[in-house]
């Protein structure tokens, strides 16, 4: 690093030479960081696919290969689904506002992309290793519910705009819940810098990770993840049956693969944050030989791909939430529950030095 | 003690890991999907498919251009010209079938009376432009000679429940 950031001042002076530099070095890291995702994200969908595909007794895509590869059998679809959305024309409607309508799908995949900076796949890479990373997310995920309004608004339609207002309800209050479990972390680990939230985790085995503390917490964070990222069974904002498509029923083409690669990234910022709060990011499960040898990158991903198979598995699983039903679980069930345990969770931690010693609370405490 | 039981069977959420049971286990069972191409579904001898006129064993054909099957057809999808032939037998000069009309519903077949008409087990032929949906009698003749054999096995099978 230090060797090209010294040809760059070499080549361009000094003073540009260092701003040319972190702009490169910055987009080759933002570019190391986006690609992966997405191509994860293609492949989540295919996942997605065959994994609902097999509980519902089917075989899923098994059609598109690379190179006629027999083995490959099905793996070139999120490919060629891709280059068909590509080839696509993006209808924009007659009555929408154009450019709202062209604006909303970009606003909602910026915030999904831009969460991605603080995360930090192991203690080394992190591509902004910021203080108050966990209010970063949190503030970047709510933005993401901008693109979803403004799309059901600039489509001029009211199956958009029903979708619209109903996503919007159900991520705002799913967003308290959420914040109020994430609370309950940074109480654990005393720190905003998701660096330090997954040092704080750091210890013998796996039962130092927040997971057995906060289990309570990891639910309501993991089913509020499940509904702020709009998926079943709390997909009424898309609800097929009800409203068609919801938010994204004019979009067509590129368009409505903005929406799609946003959701999905959403969907595995989620289950990545669920693995670093609660299941110890990077850490290995057990802190001996043959955990430690495997990088704390691999463990992170496995995590990842963990929580994302209960996403899918959820969604083939369960019938999706009836809307007043969805706002009495945020509102009456997660919201209490959340509260009560940061109430609980200060009182234990204000507890004398003597009792925090104890066996399995010194773990913790 | 029901309440309390309730309670804690909720929040732990017993139901929905039952739930979860049952699709996990789904997801080891063996697929029932055929695939298509490779795997085919049995056929019935009485599948209604691609039409075709049969000949007799002699080669002569068997429509008699007694038009019952124009006139059964319920989407009026035949159209049937005759003349008298130079030997003194009434025979088809034109016998169309327009299968973009056609349903299948195998009314032509059941009507003729010297099973000329008869629904093949072909179902994958497909078309590009409208006029080639519209078979002519050379076409139907040809499909009865090629599949005849198959043809006659299956009127065979279905004879005893006619």
């Amino acid at each position: 690093m230090e060797n090209i950031q010294r040809q760059f001042e070499q080549v361009f002076g000094t003073d540009w030479g260092l701003m040319l530099f972190t702009l490169t070095s910055n987009l080759v890291l933002i570019f190391a960081i986006v690609v992966p995702l997405l191509l994860c994200v293609a492949y989540l969908t295919f996942a997605e696919r065959k994994i609902i595909a097999y509980m519902q007794i089917r075989v899923g895509p098994n059609r598109v290969t690379f190179f006629g590869i027999p083995w490959l059998r099905g793996w070139g679809q999120p490919i060629a689904d891709a280059v068909k959305a590509i080839m696509k024309e993006i209808v924009i409607p007659s009555g929408a506002n154009k450019m709202l309508f062209v604006l909303a799908p970009i606003l909602t995949i910026m915030p999904a992309l831009a969460a991605w900076a603080v995360i930090p796949f192991s203690p080394e890479l992190v591509l902004a290793d910021i203080n108050a990373g966990l209010l970063y997310i949190l503030a970047m995920t709510s933005m993401g519910i901008y693109g979803i309004i403004i799309a059901g608004w600039a489509s001029n339609s009211k199956y958009a705009f029903l979708g619209a207002m109903r996503s919007a309800a159900q991520v705002v209050s799913y967003e308290l819940a959420m914040g109020f479990a994430l609370v309950c972390v940074l109480m654990m680990s005393q720190s905003l810098n998701i660096g330090d939230i997954v040092n704080g985790q750091q210890g013998d085995s796996l039962l130092n990770w927040y997971l057995i503390p906060l289990f309570p917490m990891f639910l309501v964070y993991l089913i509020s993840g499940v509904a702020e990222t709009n998926r079943a069974p709390f997909d009424v904002a898309e609800g097929e049956s009800e409203i068609v498509a919801g938010f994204h029923v004019d979009y067509s083409g590129m368009a409505f693969t903005v929406f799609f690669l946003a959701e999905y990234s959403n969907m595995i910022l989620v289950a990545t944050l669920t693995s670093i709060m609660f299941l110890g990011g990077w850490l290995p499960p057990l802190d001996i030989a043959p955990f430690t040898l495997i990088p704390g990158f691999i463990w992170l991903l496995l995590k990842i791909a963990f929580i994302l198979f209960f996403f899918l598995w959820f969604r083939a699983t369960f019938p999706r939430y009836r809307y007043d039903q969805i706002m009495r679980l945020g509102w009456k069930v997660f919201i209490p529950i959340t509260l009560v345990w940061i109430v609980v969770l200060g009182l234990i931690m204000q507890l004398p030095e003597s009792i925090r010693n104890l066996p399995l609370l010194n773990i913790w405490f | 003690m029901n309440r309390i039981k309730k309670f804690f069977s909720t929040f732990l959420l017993f139901e929905l890991l039952k739930g979860m049971a049952v699709t996990g286990k789904y997801l080891f069972k063996p697929k029932i999907t055929v695939h298509y191409p490779e795997e085919k579904t049995p056929q019935s001898p009485r599948f209604r498919g691609l039409h075709a006129l049969r000949r007799y064993p002699n080669g002569e054909e068997r429509c008699i251009a007694c038009k019952l099957c124009e006139a059964v057809c319920p989407a009026m999808a035949i159209t049937i010209e005759s003349e008298e032939r130079a030997d003194g037998t009434r025979r088809t000069t034109r016998y169309d079938i327009d299968l973009s009309k056609c349903i299948f519903c195998g009314f032509c077949e059941e009507s003729c009376p010297v099973d000329s008409i008869v629904e093949t087990r072909i179902l994958e032929y497909h078309c590009e432009k409208r006029e080639d949906f519209i078979y002519t009698k050379e076409m139907l003749l040809a499909v009865g000679d090629r599949y005849e054999e198959q043809i006659a096995k299956d009127r065979e099978a279905d004879a005893r429940y006619r």
